[in-house]
């Protein structure tokens, strides 16, 4: 039996709009069977998963700052993978962000002044954008798999990181424990309201929706990468060049990564540690796709994949379950997304062993 | 043994197959004949399952059958080797014919089978090769094995030598004549005359999807064969037509080569050419020749190392990009639609802005290198061509995928002409169009030209060639002749071009050295 994937003729608008609806449905669908499988009320579960959370104040401040990192970071992915160039390893752009804008903090901990910040937030970007430059150059100066370059850098990133804050940053005064000094003052993002910990971060990352929506949407360098990203025969008979955008993409996909992880460090953390990141990278990945890789789309998706962050932490909590549960969500959602996107696009038909086993030529 | 009889296959309005009729006999090499979009394709694919016919019937051993799918014409033994390889590059000789035999079959032993087949038949191959390490004519060999290990009666080639050098075809001839010896029955598609006279027994030709004749082609003229491929029995259609000739070169291409971008690719060779001002210039010639890599180069999506190679209205561009040759005066329409000269899934007004941000900036863009895009003034344009060009649309702005061929390609002239370029460059203007559009496009082309500017129309249609242009070129294996005269020019000489050999004259041009 052969179960064959036909193109639809045409596909439905109506259902392509609601298909992130559709696969959130799906998603808290799946989640009930799988509470009640684990013995617990599906109802209560699926509550204190997705409501609780957001019933209180400071839990909403924490929204916000679980949502930020993955806004900034989905933004530029979603620029990255619509010029059909898929970076993977935003995971590890945001921890290059993190240890280059940590430079000032860590090593220069006396400076302080209205000019500390920005320079972090920039250095940041620049340590994004330049990790992202390694696989966007592999790809085109040798043609070298971005998906599996980028991937496997986050781990050098990580390694990286750990090495730093064992190694040459861990504090001196900090009884031997891996973490650098903690930031001072000038070199923290200040929170927005006097209500909770949400900081900078959050408006940082409304900043970059709205330029990358201006981007995308009102100019020619927007559609450029979609030209590329859509018919690169296209966008050559237009004259753009298609090895440019790849290297403009992955940088401006690892510059938004970057600020993100050096915003995570200065604003949550506000110090180095082994890990600095719950996976952003890669859940920003789902926040992309269920945001339809349009930034404003992104911002809606981000609010929403922070919930399962929060939930995730509040089940186990309340519900005594795996902070795992978490991760399941977001998995499920993606494949979910990914699924309803490829039925609007395609039809299931199953076929005999009879059927085509070769089309042959097309 | 295979009889087709009245066989017809319709697309849409296209009629590809108009009641067909072809016989091959046992041990019998049957070439089947025609320019691209003759209906051979078609045809085969029929024949191996791929496509269903509309009407007729196919005899196979006398009785009339059904061939639903590609692995139900290998189990009545007919196999195909296609033009375009379908191999996996990463896998070895013996994996891919595994892969397309079946689960049941061992490795082992299709190793042993591939080694043994492809000896005997004078292919030699390692089944531990890795395809992505084999040339062209070695994976050519693949295919004909993995095909040959099926122990087909009836074997499809599908231009087998349009990929392999000189060298390689002539090993290919051998293996041919062995298995005709054996009994088995070839059906050769080719447009290479001189390969189908000397190894051929029977030819049936197709043109416009309907058998226009049938021959021994050993007893025939390369010259003869090619005029009743390209229908030189059809009475020729001639307009009064200016002097050309009377203007000063627009565009000029000095002795320009370039090498081939990839295996399936074509290299040009030494190419000369200047189009004149008021003048419309046909390159009329087989699909695959060089014409799209000649289109690329004169476009400057490939540029070429030297600028003084490609000369636009008086400067210099051949290192210079598209968007720099376009402000120059040059407007460029591909052949492929969807996907080149247009995005499919972008609106009209944003593909008008495709070919146009660069040399229109000033018009269509604002703050600088920010490029803010000027809606307003592109859906001005946009209005602008549609009402000219009588473009039919559904909707205010519907993606380019929404519209007919037709009318996509009278907004894509439209878009080009609303430049009023002194050198416009077009691929296959009417490929895929109905008649209304292509009478309109061919008219707006002859328009331009006689408003001054220089006309290149490329067109595997001869019939347009001849009605709107002044001079004609022909293409062949990357080389372009030289242009002569329309009215000088008989179907049969454009036809020797076509097939590689110098027009007027039974005496082969270097090109047609393919054995």
């Amino acid at each position: 039996m052969f179960i064959e994937l036909e193109r639809r003729p045409a596909h439905s608008t109506l259902y392509s709009a609601l298909s992130p609806f559709i696969a959130l449905i799906l998603t808290l669908v799946a989640g009930a069977i799988l509470f009640a499988v684990m013995g617990i009320n599906p109802a209560k579960g699926l509550y204190s998963f997705f409501i609780e959370p957001l019933t209180e104040v400071w839990s909403l401040h924490e929204l916000a700052i679980k949502a930020a990192p993955l806004i900034l970071i989905a933004t530029g992915l979603s620029i990255c993978f619509l010029s059909s160039n898929w970076n993977i390893g935003a995971e590890g752009q945001f921890i290059l962000g993190a240890i280059f804008g940590s430079i000032l903090p860590v090593l220069f901990h006396e400076q302080v002044g209205i000019w500390v910040l920005p320079a972090m937030m920039i250095m940041g970007m620049i340590g994004g954008a330049l990790w992202a430059l390694i696989p966007a150059l592999l790809k085109t100066r040798f043609g070298a798999n971005e998906i599996l370059t980028s991937l496997m850098l986050v781990y050098v990133a990580e390694l990286f990181l750990d090495w730093l804050v064992r190694g040459a940053w861990r504090n001196p005064e900090g009884f031997n424990f891996p973490e650098t000094r903690s930031f001072s003052p000038g070199q923290i993002l200040p929170e927005v309201l006097d209500s909770g910990r949400a900081h900078y971060g959050a408006v940082l990352a409304i900043v970059a929706v709205l330029i990358a929506w201006f981007m995308m949407a009102k100019t020619i360098r927007g559609f450029e990468v979609k030209v590329i990203g859509q018919a690169p025969k296209a966008g050559q008979f237009a004259g753009f060049d298609a090895k440019r955008v790849t290297i403009v993409a992955f940088m401006i996909s690892g510059a938004l990564a970057g600020l993100a992880g050096i915003a995570e460090v200065s604003g949550a953390i506000q110090q180095l540690r082994p890990t600095i990141s719950p996976g952003y990278g890669f859940t920003a990945i789902i926040v992309a796709f269920l945001g339809r890789l349009n930034p404003v789309g992104v911002f809606a998706a981000g609010l929403v994949l922070a919930l399962s962050f929060l939930g995730s932490e509040a089940a186990q909590i309340s519900l005594g379950v795996s902070d795992k549960l978490g991760r399941v969500f977001q998995g499920m959602l993606l494949f979910f997304v990914l699924a309803c996107d490829t039925l609007i696009h395609y039809r299931i038909r199953i076929t005999g062993w009879a059927g085509r086993a070769r089309t042959g030529e097309t | 043994m295979l009889e087709v009889r009245d066989i017809t296959k319709v697309f849409g309005e296209l009629v590809a197959n108009d009641h067909v009729n072809v016989e091959v006999g046992k041990g019998e090499i049957h070439a089947l004949l025609g320019e691209n979009g003759a209906g051979k394709s078609t045809l085969v694919k029929m024949l191996y399952g791929s496509l269903q016919p509309n009407g007729g019937s196919i005899l196979w051993h006398g009785n009339a059958t059904t061939i639903t799918s590609p692995s139900a014409a290998r189990s009545l033994g007919i196999g195909m080797v296609f033009q375009h390889f379908s191999l996996f590059e990463s896998l070895s000789v013996a994996e891919n014919i595994v892969l397309s035999l079946g689960a049941d079959k061992v490795l082992a032993d299709i190793a042993e089978q591939t080694r043994e087949v492809s000896h005997n038949y004078g292919l030699p191959l390692n089944p531990e090769t890795i395809i992505g390490d084999m040339s062209v004519g070695e994976r050519q060999r693949v295919e004909i094995v993995r095909c040959l290990l099926q122990n087909p009666e009836l074997i499809i080639l599908d231009e087998p030598t349009s990929v392999l050098t000189p060298q390689e075809a002539d090993n290919l001839f051998v293996t041919l004549k062995r298995l005709k010896d054996e009994g088995r029955s070839i059906l050769y598609i080719s447009h290479r005359l001189e390969e189908v006279k000397q190894m051929c027994d029977w030819a049936t030709i197709l043109r416009h999807g309907k058998v226009v004749g049938e021959c021994d082609p050993a007893k025939e003229t390369a010259g003869s064969l090619a005029s009743m491929m390209v229908g030189g029995d059809i009475a020729q259609i001639k307009r009064k037509k200016t002097k050309a000739g009377d203007g000063k070169p627009l565009l000029e291409l000095k002795d320009v080569s370039l090498p081939a971008a990839s295996p399936f690719a074509v290299a040009l060779k030494n190419i000369d050419l200047a189009v004149n001002a008021g003048e419309v210039l046909g390159i009329a010639g087989v699909a695959g020749n060089g014409q799209s890599e000649f289109f690329d180069m004169v476009s400057g999506e490939v540029t070429v190392a030297s600028d003084a190679a490609v000369t636009i209205c008086g400067t210099q561009a051949g290192a210079k990009g598209i968007n720099r040759r376009r402000k120059l005066g040059a407007a460029f329409v591909p052949e492929e639609r969807l996907g080149h000269s247009a995005v499919p899934d972008l609106s009209l007004t944003e593909n008008l802005i495709l070919s146009r941000h660069g040399s229109d900036a000033a018009m269509f863009t604002s703050m600088g290198p920010i490029g803010f895009i000027q809606r307003d003034k592109v859906h001005e344009v946009a209005a602008k061509i549609i009402e000219e060009m009588d473009v039919r649309k559904s909707g205010e702005d519907p993606d380019a995928s929404a519209l007919s061929g037709g009318n996509l390609q009278k907004f894509i002239m439209g878009r080009e002409l609303d430049r009023s370029p002194a050198v416009m460059v077009v691929n296959q203007p009417t490929w895929g169009v109905d008649a209304g559009a292509a009478a309109r496009i061919r008219q707006t082309l002859i328009d331009l030209a006689r408003s001054g500017s220089a006309v290149v129309v490329i067109s595997q249609d001869l019939d347009e060639i001849m009605e709107i242009s002044d001079r004609i070129a022909v293409m062949s294996d990357g080389r372009m002749s030289l242009p002569h005269n329309a009215d000088d020019m008989s179907r049969e000489q454009i036809g020797l071009l076509m097939a590689g050999m110098e027009g007027g004259s039974e005496q082969e041009g270097e090109s047609a050295h393919v054995h």
